[in-house]
């Protein structure tokens, strides 16, 4: 249902967290989608995942000057978290390994069936899409984390929405699942699912090779540091709030 | 929204998309309508002129309530601050992933910051056979007798509620029953409509599983501070409206991401006239506007609430006089008309006898929206007023053992005596279930009254998202406890004036 017009305000971006300058401690290859061939299915080339490490050392402490790189999957405004991971999954615990890549299964499974592309195809348990685009208020209703857990969990690694919901944008953030972004614009209307695209942080820049436009993200503002240093707990431990570990 | 839906003094605003959100400045906050509407918006007053830094600037009462938490004598929204936090309450759905968290960063054996501000309460998928539900409420269990948490709702025969002598029910009313929610303090969640505490004055969001397992570890979490957002209703409550109502207006007017990252203060005579019950519904449901938080200024119908239910002293705050908001909606309450919020979206208001024609499956009457005592009351007046038997199957399930316990003891006014379960039964109700969630977000298949099926439901939850309930292509109308009890007497979305 959109709710809104082309027009529509963008609310700018709230976040708790302090403004620091970005630093460059972390470096990170950019991640490469590689297309599927015949004989074996999502053979991504992507950095790999330590179920024991929180995925804070992966996506979300990209540095500036990193990308991502991949398919696009399109969604409209208003994507609650009961559409992102339905209530029936929430027995699925993060924390645990097995049980958090079983929550990556399950993303965006709630959407309806006027979404005929499902972002993760039957059968798969991971998503081919690296990348999703939204429209406005994305991640509303919850505060669950199972909500952005389940989108890294499943390989996706940033979400482009026009705006976010308070907590699902922060819960991004805290946990490093994925990498949120905000577009100057509504590229839910301007990209389409299986566009390839490419996502510049450093250049605040979403490139969509499908259709050669390019479009401007804004800058990450107050969730930078937090991002930066991979979620809340290293920037805590970093700005000395708790003791490393 | 057609414009139909408003009578040409109703003091309300269209959805103010343009809304200015800057506070310190007298723009204009609404976009000019070319209608007879009354618009009493006021913008933000303009900043008082700077003197020396001596002088305090007028705070709200949010932002009064996180400088306290933080220990600072002055912040203004926008500001990024620690804050001590008084409680933290988490539940069967997030509890084992934050204590996941707290464990890995804090260490296997570490203690969580202070055993007495934790407060664990099951309440979301407990009467089912789900091995893994079943399951996290063990996790929680053992989580609470190795850190010997003081206050742990406790269920482990789910065959009878009644003989689990700890179980409480949903969470949110829970903490308000026993006593955890104090004006002027800082209450965080692992659930979204942990803003419901702020009927008591204090600030109260929902946080995910990684901050709350920060929490767990420090006591403190990093905030940003919310501009205020105010509403102003005045008036006498009409008889056929209930705080559902109000909500469901504001959520419609600004929509379901008017309030993001803003705080809604609630004020004005009918705010004041209010139960405490009935504030907990309208600050239950700023989640729905996106909002961080929402606050009903403590008074003397809090305190009496509170009176037994605790003993820690507890320090009002209130906001300044000068104090700055984003924007000020006000409301001529005597005006309003019962309302519904259609499929798909809490916004999605819409006049209930303007969907008269709406056919329907079932009515759910239930959780922390729509499930306390005074909702059961409300809808077994209007089954009172009838004397009908109702159309379509109709659920009752109580937040809490103690909402149960009051719907077979407490006499219904005007009844002769007679308790809600009597009516309830007597005009063809289901037997009301297990204090619990519910079907409010669906759950496991097991689920009572989970909407296995497409079907149209009238509810006094909070939400209805596509699969909100169980299926996605249930159709959901969200509504006030007269309204889903109208409803269910005639098959058809109903307005309760037909009854009351």
């Amino acid at each position: 249902m959109a709710l809104f017009s082309s027009a529509a305000t963008v609310l700018p971006r709230n976040l708790a967290f302090t403004k620091l300058s970005l630093s460059h401690s972390h470096t990170l290859l950019p991640r490469f989608l590689s297309f599927p061939t015949p004989k074996s299915s999502n053979p991504r080339n992507r950095v790999a995942v330590s179920l024991q490490t929180p995925r804070a050392q992966s996506a979300a402490s990209a540095s500036p000057s990193a990308s991502f790189h991949g398919l696009c999957y399109v969604v409209g405004d208003n994507i609650d978290t009961d559409q992102i991971i339905p209530a029936e999954y929430l027995t699925l615990v993060p924390s645990k390994p097995d049980e958090y890549e079983k929550l990556g299964s399950y993303a965006l499974i709630g959407l309806p069936a006027t979404y005929a592309t499902r972002f993760i195809e039957p059968g798969e348990i991971k998503t081919k899409y690296a990348i999703v685009i939204g429209g406005a208020n994305f991640g509303c209703g919850s505060s669950r984390e199972h909500a952005p857990v389940a989108l890294g969990a499943s390989g996706a690694a940033a979400v482009v929405a026009e705006s976010y919901a308070r907590i699902f944008f922060r819960n991004s953030v805290a946990t490093g699942e994925v990498y949120p972004l905000e577009s100057e614009g509504r590229l839910c209307e301007e990209c389409t699912t299986g566009d390839v695209v490419t996502i510049e942080l450093g250049e605040s820049r979403l490139i969509n090779h499908t259709t050669g436009k390019e479009y401007r993200l804004k800058p990450i503002g107050d969730a930078g540091p937090v991002i930066e240093a991979g979620g809340i707990f290293a920037y805590a431990r970093k700005t000395g709030m708790i003791p490393s570990r | 929204m057609a414009s139909s839906l408003l009578s040409p003094s109703f003091t309300s605003f269209l959805r103010t998309k343009d809304l200015s959100l800057s506070a310190f400045t007298s723009q204009r906050c609404f976009k000019a309508v070319p209608r007879k509407i009354i618009r009493c918006a006021i913008a933000a007053p303009q900043r008082q002129p700077s003197t020396t830094g001596s002088v305090r600037t007028a705070m709200t009462m949010t932002e009064k309530i996180l400088a306290r938490a933080s220990e600072k004598a002055q912040l203004t929204p926008g500001d990024n601050v620690w804050v001590n936090v008084d409680i933290l309450m988490t539940h069967d759905v997030c509890g084992p992933g934050s204590i996941g968290i707290f464990k890995r960063e804090f260490g296997e054996d570490a203690k969580v910051w202070d055993r007495e501000k934790l407060v664990i309460i099951p309440d979301h998928y407990i009467f089912t056979s789900d091995e893994r539900a079943n399951r996290n409420v063990d996790i929680l269990r053992d989580f609470c007798h190795e850190q010997n948490i003081k206050y742990f709702y406790d269920i482990k025969d789910l065959s009878n509620f009644k003989v689990n002598p700890d179980y409480k029910g949903v969470c949110h009313v829970a903490l308000a029953q026993e006593g955890h929610c104090r004006p002027g303090e800082v209450l965080l969640g692992t659930d979204s409509h942990t803003c419901t505490a702020g009927a008591f004055g204090q600030f109260a969001t929902g946080i995910g599983n990684t901050d709350a397992g920060f929490v767990l570890g420090t006591g403190k979490l990093l905030l940003k501070v919310p501009p205020t957002l105010r509403f102003v209703m005045d008036g006498e409550m009409p008889d056929y409206l209930l705080s559902k109502d109000l909500i469901l207006q504001i959520i419609g007017e600004i929509t379901v991401a008017g309030a993001t990252y803003k705080s809604m203060e609630f004020v004005g005579t009918t705010v004041e006239s209010l139960t405490m019950e009935e504030r907990m519904t309208l600050c239950n449901m700023v989640v729905e506007a996106g909002g961080k938080n929402g606050v009903v200024p403590a008074d003397s119908t809090t305190f009496k609430y509170l009176e037994g239910k605790t003993s820690l002293p507890y320090e009002p705050v209130y906001s300044d006089d000068q104090a700055r908001f984003l924007a000020e909606y006000r409301f001529d309450v005597s005006k309003l008309e019962p309302v519904v919020a259609k499929p798909h979206s809490p916004d999605n208001r819409a006049l209930a006898r303007e969907c008269k024609d709406v056919k329907i499956d079932r009515v759910y009457i239930g959780s922390c929206t729509g499930g306390k005592t005074e909702d059961f009351m409300a809808a077994a007046k209007v089954f009172l007023a009838s004397g009908k038997q109702v159309k379509v199957p109709t659920f009752l399930v109580p937040a809490t053992q103690k909402v149960w316990m009051d719907l077979y003891s407490l006499p219904v006014p005007g009844s002769g005596g007679k308790t809600c379960s009597q009516i309830f039964e007597e005009v063809g109700c289901d037997t009301p279930a297990s204090p619990s969630c519910g079907a409010c977000l669906g759950g496991p298949k097991d689920t009572y009254a989970r909407m296995n099926e497409p079907k149209v439901c009238v509810s006094t939850t909070n939400r209805n998202f596509p699969g909100r309930m169980g299926h996605k292509e249930g159709q959901i109308y969200l509504a006030s406890p007269y309204t889903a009890a109208a409803s269910a007497l005639t098959g058809y979305v109903t307005d309760p004036r037909e009854f009351l």
